[in-house]
């Protein structure tokens, strides 16, 4: 369509778009410097590949539950820093803010005994209110984003110290609804298919209905052969991850998967759907820009940062959860880093205004499956580190290379 | 109008004047930016504001744009005195003010930039159907030469991003469009492109006014030519019954209108 001659807005494009000109465009696109996700599949493929190839386990259902199961938290947790970074903005604090939401949430349950509930909130609360803090401060002085969270990185570390007191560790009784919930929670076969049909189901009506109305608009509108394979498709990659999940003893979808996955889907809406993610993206491309067409922009920063916050509020309960307690290094280490590898190995621009929900949930099945591919080999971490650091600079070289040849081909 | 100044419009003087400002003073420190302007716009009126670099030109745009309030003077809208303190203030009244730098949003596509800030929802949700056709039904009127609504703006030509900014000023039903500079960055064709869009905007009845360096776009395009000279007003000319020397020796001040107060439009 975008080669075909030239047309003046007389005429829009009515006719459907065929297979054929879904795949060219889509060429047309990727040339262009436009990729999407297409990287970060290809990425996933590779790695899968080469790990099944060195040891069957890898692929074995079990394995593959344990490396859902590993990614929900710092899955979580990236989605904030999607979000962040399609501003151009970082969180640097996002794993002491969750090493925090942890800390609440073991010592609010065991130490002081109070009811799970609260417990939950108190620890989520902290997530927004730091974040509040954050977009205050950075939408009233202009502190850069990078700095004033690596100030809230140390001061919430310090807070988590606090908080755990001289316990240092603390550990979450194994029959703790929590606990349940982060490690032997799994959502049943015929609900998990449930699901799935209703989800696809849900979009294949959407599709429909979007393409009716688009035709009786005069638009351009999907042909009933795109809707299908793309419904199709969707629906085949849903059900064989359930399926196959539950092969061979494979315990399925975790509850904590399940609400990662949501978390991600919700994200997505948000962002694709609503007027705040229009505002989003263009306060990521061109702040003046949108200034000027009267969007409150230091309001859509300060949502963002406590959103980001939030994000790693609830990855932090959800790795207690897993882990079934917290201490001192609950949060730290890589685990920020890890977050934002996962944002930016799933395709989330770095210059903002380009990137998608779903990069938290691929890039974080990337960093997952190299730290589970390399465990099953025998190797340790001093080789994950190093897989993972080539990796995440393959990323940003994809990024920068499609965003110079988006500007080359004048779509920066 | 016997000249700038001397007529105080009453309401019902001029039923189809819509801008009319009188005595507009602003200082920025020490330095008087403009100084007594005076400056009607009339419905399907293309007025140009020429003048040298330094005339006040862009501080008189920002005032009517509400970027900068006025230090003295009096703006009337539909003859009802009207302060502008706020770009708020000015949108409400109905100016539309498209920029030099036009302020798109680059990465987002063409139905995304004309919508932005003021998208249409359908049950709480982007309404793209709606906002896509009338996106095309905006840009059919304005015989723009846009071909998808889908691609972002940094892949359109300057014309055709000029186009855009217009577009999307008309999406909030104004009175006035302002230009600034429409045409300093294009080439001939886009040029041409752009003049044939303000005369669709004066073909709506908008009161346009066009700030611009480029005497051959203004008199090919504008019905009243108002010169401006070190902040104050110097001429006033018929587009159609002057050359592009008088205008010429008005801006540079090789002849002074100020006093006479150049040629009656009325």
């Amino acid at each position: 369509m975008r080669q075909g001659p030239r047309r003046v807005a007389e005429h829009p494009d009515t006719a459907a778009r065929t297979l054929p000109e879904l795949v060219s465009s889509g060429v047309v696109r990727a040339r262009t410097g436009d990729l999407g996700v297409a990287p970060v599949l290809i990425g996933l493929a590779i790695l899968w590949t080469v790990f099944t190839a060195l040891n069957p386990v890898f692929l074995s259902p079990t394995n593959l539950v344990n490396l859902t199961m590993q990614s929900a938290a710092t899955g979580v947790i990236a989605i904030g820093i999607v979000l962040l970074l399609l501003i151009g903005e970082i969180d640097l604090s996002v794993g002491s803010v969750s090493g925090l939401a942890g800390a609440i949430l073991a010592v609010g349950s065991v130490q002081l005994g109070l009811p799970l509930p609260i417990v939950l909130l108190a620890a989520l609360a902290c997530g927004p209110l730091i974040g509040l803090v954050y977009g205050l401060l950075y939408t009233r002085f202009g502190v850069p984003g990078f700095v004033l969270t690596l100030a809230g990185l140390l001061a919430a570390l310090g807070a988590q110290l606090q908080v755990l007191g001289t316990a240092g560790s603390i550990t979450i009784p194994f029959d703790s609804a929590i606990v349940q919930f982060g490690q032997q929670l799994f959502v049943p076969a015929w609900l998990m298919y449930t699901i799935d049909a209703a989800v696809v189901a849900l979009v294949a009506w959407r599709l429909v209905a979007e393409a009716r109305r688009r035709a009786e608009a005069g638009l351009a509108a999907r042909s009933t052969a795109a809707i299908a394979l793309r419904v199709g498709a969707l629906a085949l990659l849903l059900f064989a991850c359930s399926w196959y999940l539950h092969q061979d003893g494979g315990r399925g979808v975790g509850a904590m998967v399940l609400l990662f996955v949501i978390l991600v889907a919700g994200t997505h809406l948000l962002l694709t759907r609503t007027r705040f993610g229009r505002a989003v993206y263009a306060v990521g491309g061109s702040v003046e820009g949108a200034r000027r067409a009267g969007i409150r922009v230091a309001r859509v920063q300060i949502s963002l940062f406590v959103l980001c916050s939030t994000f790693a509020a609830i990855g932090g309960i959800l790795a207690a959860a897993r882990l079934a307690g917290a201490n001192q290094s609950s949060g730290g280490g890589d685990m920020f880093l890890n977050a934002i590898a996962a944002a930016v190995i799933g395709g989330t621009s770095l210059f903002g205004g380009r990137g998608s929900a779903f990069s938290a949930l691929l890039g974080v099945l990337v960093l997952t499956s190299i730290s589970l591919g390399l465990t099953l080999l025998s190797l340790d971490s001093s080789v994950r580190y190093i897989v993972t650091g080539a990796v995440l600079v393959l990323a940003v070289i994809v990024d920068s290379v499609s965003r110079r040849s988006r500007a080359a081909a004048g779509r920066a | 109008m016997p000249g700038p100044a001397l007529s105080v419009a009453r309401p019902d003087e001029h039923p189809d004047r819509i801008l009319s400002l009188r005595g507009i003073t602003k200082r920025f420190g020490a330095v008087r930016a403009l100084t007594g302007v005076d400056l009607d716009v009339h419905v399907g009126e293309v007025v140009a504001i020429v003048g040298d670099n330094g005339a006040g030109k862009s501080t008189l745009v920002k005032i009517l744009a509400g970027v900068h309030p006025a230090d003295g003077g009096s703006i009337r809208f539909f003859g009802q005195l009207t302060p502008i303190d706020s770009p708020t203030d000015s949108l409400d009244l109905g100016i539309a003010t498209v920029f030099q730098d036009l302020a798109l949003c680059d990465s987002l596509d063409v139905v995304s930039n004309l919508w932005l800030g003021r998208e249409l929802t359908r049950a709480g949700a982007l309404d793209e159907v709606e906002m896509e056709k009338r996106s095309w039904g905006l840009l059919r009127e304005l015989h723009a030469r846009i071909t998808d609504v889908r691609v972002p703006v940094a892949s359109l030509s300057g014309g055709q991003r000029q186009t855009v900014a217009i577009a999307r000023s008309l999406i909030g039903d104004p009175h006035v469009v302002i230009l600034d500079e429409p045409t300093a960055a294009l080439g001939v064709s886009q040029t041409a492109e752009v003049l044939n869009l303000i005369e669709r905007l004066r073909d709506r009845g908008l009161g346009v006014i066009l700030v611009s360096h480029n005497i051959a776009d203004v008199l090919a395009v504008a019905d009243r030519v108002v010169v401006l000279r070190l902040g104050r007003n110097n001429g006033e000319f018929r587009a159609s019954e002057t050359s592009s020397d008088a205008l010429i020796a008005a801006i540079t001040g090789a002849m002074d209108h100020s006093r006479r107060g150049g040629d009656d439009p009325e």
